[in-house]
């Protein structure tokens, strides 16, 4: 196969300049999930670990094969999003190794405003459920939580995709044979209740873990009853008297090893879905991205200089060279794994449409993996192009990504803006997976357009009623325009709101893929067909 | 010369035999117990028979089997070794019976210097000097008479005595009469017999031995001395030659009085006489009619082979030399390598070696190599590490390089012990009595290295790496660092190493299994070794054992409700139970007792309760880990 070679002078001026905004970039993203994944206050936490419990990292630590990789998702969630810090969205999820086995993990913090339900955190769980059910993996929950945070009821509670559907979709995942497992490690109030109560499977902490539908003070405002937690929906309750739970365990560490012990029992088999190969490292050291990433997006860059830097050997098969050059499609592999690249290399014409629309027909009959490496700012515009047709050209790599049934991964590499974000799987599109770099912006369309576009329709407007703006005014409009899409452009904001599944350090993009790529290139070898989730006897 | 030899004994001795006996074109057959059915003499050997079950009393102490395997293999001659059956007569005699050669002194010289009493008549009959002492009529005042003649400081030990009971040291005179009723009722007490001998009690006694070999034509040589004074619990744990502290003229005539007392006894063979030196005075000890564990060191001053020389005259081949042939040539020193742990007051060790590894330049007698297992059944010695040099200096210097590359995992050992004591001042000087280990104490015994704790869980980590993009071992972390704590246990000990990344781990690489570590800001070479969930690092001669615990459920479930249940910790057998089933038992009471390598454990109950199960008896055998006790709480 063809091996790319790169042209990048890594002693050159600019390749250190690159470096060393990138390298800021991925160091500010570092502390700040640094800090978020401290969880909580140093009171709460100080508090939480007190009463015997593990932290939430630590629970997690002890669930996972010891030296395995945890692919974490959406830490970003819910970073400045509200009032109230809210870090990691008050959930902890991703992809871990358990006793051998890759499985979903979604595991409360309860340093976090007693681990309770904020939109974000709902939004998060559902999503990492999604992961779930999509590759399938079976879900382990580590609850520890206080349920809906009253004060946002309203957006928690009713909607389609509001608490509700964690349950809905745990009965769905169990009825299709994904493995629904909980431990309970704190409270389990309320509709919390039912995340154990609908696994298959449940574990419960004794003198720590409590499931109950009214905790003692609903109950005594209720009835009149005064009884104590621990024998209201205690561990030995649950595990001895109600069954509520199956399995009793002596402290945090004693649960997630029989969580551990569980995992192991199931036999499912795993086929792969498609045909790997020996890996290789590539032949630039991931490092180099610093340096080949342009310091400002709008420089024009080769993006064949980032695929050398993602794929085995820096072997890539290129389709259509020579056709629609501003869209890199090809065959290559990452850690063994087969994957079909699309890459912007510049503004989306009509001949790159069609060769997107072509190379992802060819990918999805192949059964090749799609990895779309997005950094655009949108389809070309103007007279000519819309008389060529280019929106219907658009449409049919938009058709193609849409409907194409193999798995799909997106990088955001540079830009994301406009319908450029829609060919190259935006987050709409079904992809498995999609990740977004520190350098990365998206929005409809770019600051500096919207700033015109606006600008212009309101002169148009006030010409329109005779009126005049004033340049300055003109001027400081823009300003507020370009800040406000640059604010919300920010990768973190739409991180913050699960635009994506998390920002990640260039240099681990191979490393993340690879992960992802594995649980999505298999297939359970018998998947089941039954009408019903297990029932809780 | 023989054609055919018979080896009747085990382990570095039966290799070492075996090894000559093979250079002079001599068919060997080797002797082996069930526990040795693999073993490396059995290997070593041309051919080997059985001779019956592990515990030497069925198999290497039984003299029919011995002389079964004989007759059945034809051998000419039969070595005994040291040890086992090597001092005993009946063997020697059966021998001479069966018409097959016995390669040691005849039935007779055994037995006149078996008995410590008749030696000791014997050798003074021939001019030797022996402890002054006094044995004989009871008479307190007879007694107090010869110990004004013996002189003081002085011993009353019980005539038939052994262990300490019913010994007395007595400083001066005054103390004498009542540290004889002392010695009088303690003896009474112990053996039921108040017979006392006295002895002149010697306060820096070096043990020197003379090596001698004599042919069956009145030839008897002496191959100089052996400085054995380096010992625990009157077990030898270094020996040199020559003596340090040995002057030309003391050599001489310890050397004479040694071949005067061999030939008083028409003694064949080689035989060791042993000494007790003090302030330039020496007095004859005992007599060892056999083979020294030790030898090595004299072989290497004095160039010679002595089994060879055993083996020609036994085949009655004159000695090649004269007393005036015989040179020293710089100087040896060995030490023992055992299977025990100096940090648990030497316990003895067993368990399958997991990896043996012997240091470069110097000579190695062993009877085990990797994989070979250390049973409960026999000595525990591993091997004998022999260095020769061309002064004591550099004898030491060799001997100690070998040692701390010398890389042994699967049992406790004591090399790292034995660095210790070859770099301790006392040694070092050479001028060290018997009490030099005891004097020392726990300075000698090596701290446990912990400064490898780092190295074990990286390895334990990368250990994990798999094919899967999912186990790298380096616990890859989305933007967050790849921290992992590896649970590791140490000397029973639990305790928990962070660790980032797998970036030292990247020099673990070893290809001889070894890799390098740093230790106090020195990159060294360390041994590794992984036998199951086992990791040994070994370096400079001392090896960590360290584990990689996760939790164990099982254990923590029942700890939750109070886990009443006792295994055995090592193998062994038991020897005595205090308790019944259906007994209500005290936290912490004993409740039997368990022998293994000599030593008694008593078992304790682990909680407050009522006995529900007790599958053993005395006397069973039990296999490390098996049920011995299970009390269960009362509600």
């Amino acid at each position: 196969m063809a091996v790319l070679r790169s042209k990048t002078d890594p002693r050159a001026d600019a390749f250190a300049a690159n470096a060393l905004h990138h390298r800021a970039l991925s160091a500010d993203l570092r502390a700040v999930v640094g800090q978020i994944a401290l969880g909580g206050d140093e009171r709460s936490r100080a508090r939480h670990t007190q009463r015997g419990k593990l932290l939430p990292r630590e629970r997690i630590e002890t669930l996972l094969d010891p030296g395995a990789s945890f692919l974490e998702t959406s830490q970003l969630a819910g970073h400045e999003l509200y009032d109230d810090v809210v870090p990691s969205g008050g959930v902890i999820t991703g992809v871990g190794r358990v006793s051998g086995r890759e499985c979903v993990v979604v595991c409360n913090d309860a340093t976090v405003k007693g681990g309770t339900y904020y939109p974000i955190t709902v939004k998060k769980h559902l999503r990492a459920q999604e992961i779930a059910l999509e590759n399938p993996l079976p879900c382990i929950y580590l609850v520890d939580s206080g349920g809906a945070f009253l004060p946002m009821q309203e957006e928690v509670f009713p909607d389609r995709h509001h608490f509700g559907r964690i349950f809905y979709n745990q009965a769905n995942m169990s009825a299709r044979g994904i493995a629904q497992i909980a431990v309970v490690m704190g409270s389990c109030t309320a509709g919390g209740a039912y995340v154990p109560a609908m696994c298959d499977q449940a574990i419960i902490v004794r003198n720590q873990g409590t499931i109950f539908l009214g905790g003692p003070p609903l109950v005594k405002a209720a009835t009149g009853e005064e009884v104590d937690a621990e024998s209201l929906g205690g561990g030995d309750v649950h595990a001895r008297i109600s069954g509520v739970a199956d399995h009793l365990a002596a402290n945090d560490e004693h649960a997630l090893a029989i969580a551990r012990e569980i995992v192991a029992s199931d036999a499912t088999l795993y086929r792969a879905t498609v045909a790997c190969q020996a890996p290789a490292a590539p032949l630039y050291p991931a490092d180099e991205l610093y340096g080949v990433l342009p310091k400002d997006t709008r420089t024009p860059y080769d993006v064949r200089e980032v695929i050398a830097r993602l794929v085995d050997g820096s072997e890539f098969h290129e389709f259509k060279p020579l056709y629609g050059e501003t869209l890199v499609t090809g065959f290559a592999h990452i850690e063994g794994m087969p994957v079909a690249i699309v890459a912007n290399n510049g503004i989306l014409f009509s001949e790159s449409a069609l060769k997107g629309a072509h190379f992802i027909q060819l990918a999805d009959r192949r059964g090749v993996p799609l990895l779309f490496l997005q950094n655009i700012t949108g389809f070309m515009v103007g007279k000519k192009y819309e008389n060529q047709g280019i929106a219907k050209d658009g449409a049919k790599m938009v058709t193609a990504v849409a409907c194409a049934r193999v798995p799909k991964f997106t990088v955001v590499i540079g830009g994301s803006f406009g319908a450029g974000n829609y060919a190259m799987c935006g987050r709409s599109y079904g992809g498995r997976m999609l990740w977004t770099w520190p350098n990365a912006r998206i929005s409809v369309m770019g600051g500096e357009q919207a700033a015109h576009v606006l600008a212009t329709v309101r002169r148009d407007g006030a010409a329109a009623r005779g009126e005049s703006w004033p340049e300055a005014d003109q001027q400081s409009f823009m300003n507020e325009i370009r800040g406000q899409y640059d604010a919300q452009g920010h990768p973190y904001y739409a991180s913050a709101r699960l635009w994506d599944d998390g920002v990640i350090d260039p240099v681990d993009t191979r490393r993340v893929l690879a992960l992802a790529l594995s649980v999505a290139c298999r297939e359970p070898a018998s998947l089941t067909d039954a009408r019903f989730g297990i029932f809780r006897m | 010369m023989f054609q055919r030899l018979l080896i009747a004994n085990r382990g570095e001795i039966a290799c070492r035999v075996i090894r000559t006996a093979r250079r002079l074109g001599i068919e060997t057959i080797a002797v082996y117990s069930d526990a040795d059915r693999d073993a490396l003499h059995v290997r070593s050997a041309d051919r080997a028979i059985r001779i019956g079950p592990a515990p030497a009393r069925d198999s290497y102490l039984r003299i029919e089997a011995i002389m079964a395997a004989v007759a059945a293999s034809g051998a000419q001659a039969l070595h005994p070794g040291y040890g086992f059956l090597s001092e005993n007569p009946d063997l020697a005699q059966a021998c001479a019976d069966a018409g097959c050669a016995f390669v040691g002194p005849s039935a007779n010289a055994i037995r006149s210097m078996g008995s410590k009493i008749g030696a000791k008549r014997i050798v003074a009959a021939a001019g030797a000097p022996i402890v002054p002492g006094f044995h004989g009529d009871q008479d307190p005042a007879v007694l107090e008479r010869a110990a004004q003649k013996i002189g003081f400081p002085l011993l009353i030990k019980a005539s038939a005595g052994g262990g300490g009971r019913g010994m007395r040291i007595v400083t001066k005179a005054a103390e004498f009469a009542s540290a004889l009723t002392g010695a009088r009722r303690e003896s009474k007490a112990a053996f039921g017999d108040d017979d006392v001998l006295l002895e002149r009690y010697l306060t820096s006694p070096k043990h020197i031995e003379i090596q001698i070999i004599a042919d069956t034509h009145g030839n008897t040589v002496h191959l100089f001395e052996r400085d054995c004074s380096v010992q625990r619990r009157h077990q030898k744990v270094i020996e040199e030659a020559p003596g340090p502290t040995i002057s030309p003229a003391l050599r001489a005539r310890m050397g004479e009085a040694a071949v005067k007392a061999a030939a008083a006894i028409n003694y064949t063979g080689a035989g060791t006489i042993e000494f007790i030196v003090e302030n330039d005075e020496f007095y004859f000890m005992e007599m060892n009619t056999r083979l020294q564990v030790e030898h090595p060191v004299t072989e290497a001053i004095v160039g010679m082979d002595l089994v060879e020389l055993q083996l020609r005259v036994a085949a009655g081949e004159a000695l090649p030399f004269r007393q005036a042939d015989v040179h020293a040539n710089g100087h040896a020193i060995e030490v023992r390598v055992y299977a025990e742990n100096p940090r648990r007051k030497f316990l003895p060790s067993t368990g399958k070696l997991a990896h043996v590894q012997f240091g470069p330049g110097v000579r190695v007698d062993t009877g085990v190599e990797t994989g070979a297992e250390v049973s409960m059944h026999y000595d525990p010695m591993i091997a004998k590490v022999i260095a020769h040099g061309g002064t004591r200096a550099e004898a030491i210097g060799r001997l100690d390089r070998a040692l701390a590359q010398t890389r042994i995992a699967g049992v406790e050992h004591n090399v790292a012990f034995l660095r210790q004591v070859l770099g301790s001042g006392s040694f070092l000087s050479g001028d060290y009595d018997t009490g030099l280990i005891a004097a020392a104490g726990a300075s000698l015994i090596p701290v446990e290295e912990t400064r490898l704790d780092e190295v074990a869980a990286v390895l334990f980590a990368q250990r994990r790496a798999s094919e899967s993009v999912w186990q790298r071992g380096d616990a890859f972390r989305v933007n967050l660092p790849h921290r992992q704590v590896v649970r590791i246990e140490r000397d029973g000990r639990t305790r928990q190493v962070g660790i980032d990344g797998l970036e030292a781990a990247a020099a673990a690489d070893g290809s001889d299994g070894a890799i390098l570590v740093n230790i106090a800001g020195q990159r060294v070479p360390c041994g590794v070794c992984f036998d199951d969930d086992t990791l040994y690092l070994m370096q400079g001669g001392a090896t960590v054992r360290i584990r990689e615990v996760g939790i164990d459920v099982d254990h923590v479930a029942a700890d939750m409700d109070g886990d009443g249940r006792v295994c055995s910790p090592m193998p062994g057998q038991i020897i005595a139970i205090h308790a019944q089933i259906g007994a209500t038992v005290k936290r912490n009471q004993p409740l039997l007792v368990l022998e293994a390598m000599k030593m008694e454990h008593t078992i304790l109950a682990p909680l407050e309760g009522v006995i529900e199960r007790l599958p053993v008896k005395v006397g069973d055998r039990v296999d490390d880990g098996a049920e011995l006790v299970v009390v269960v709480k009362q509600s």
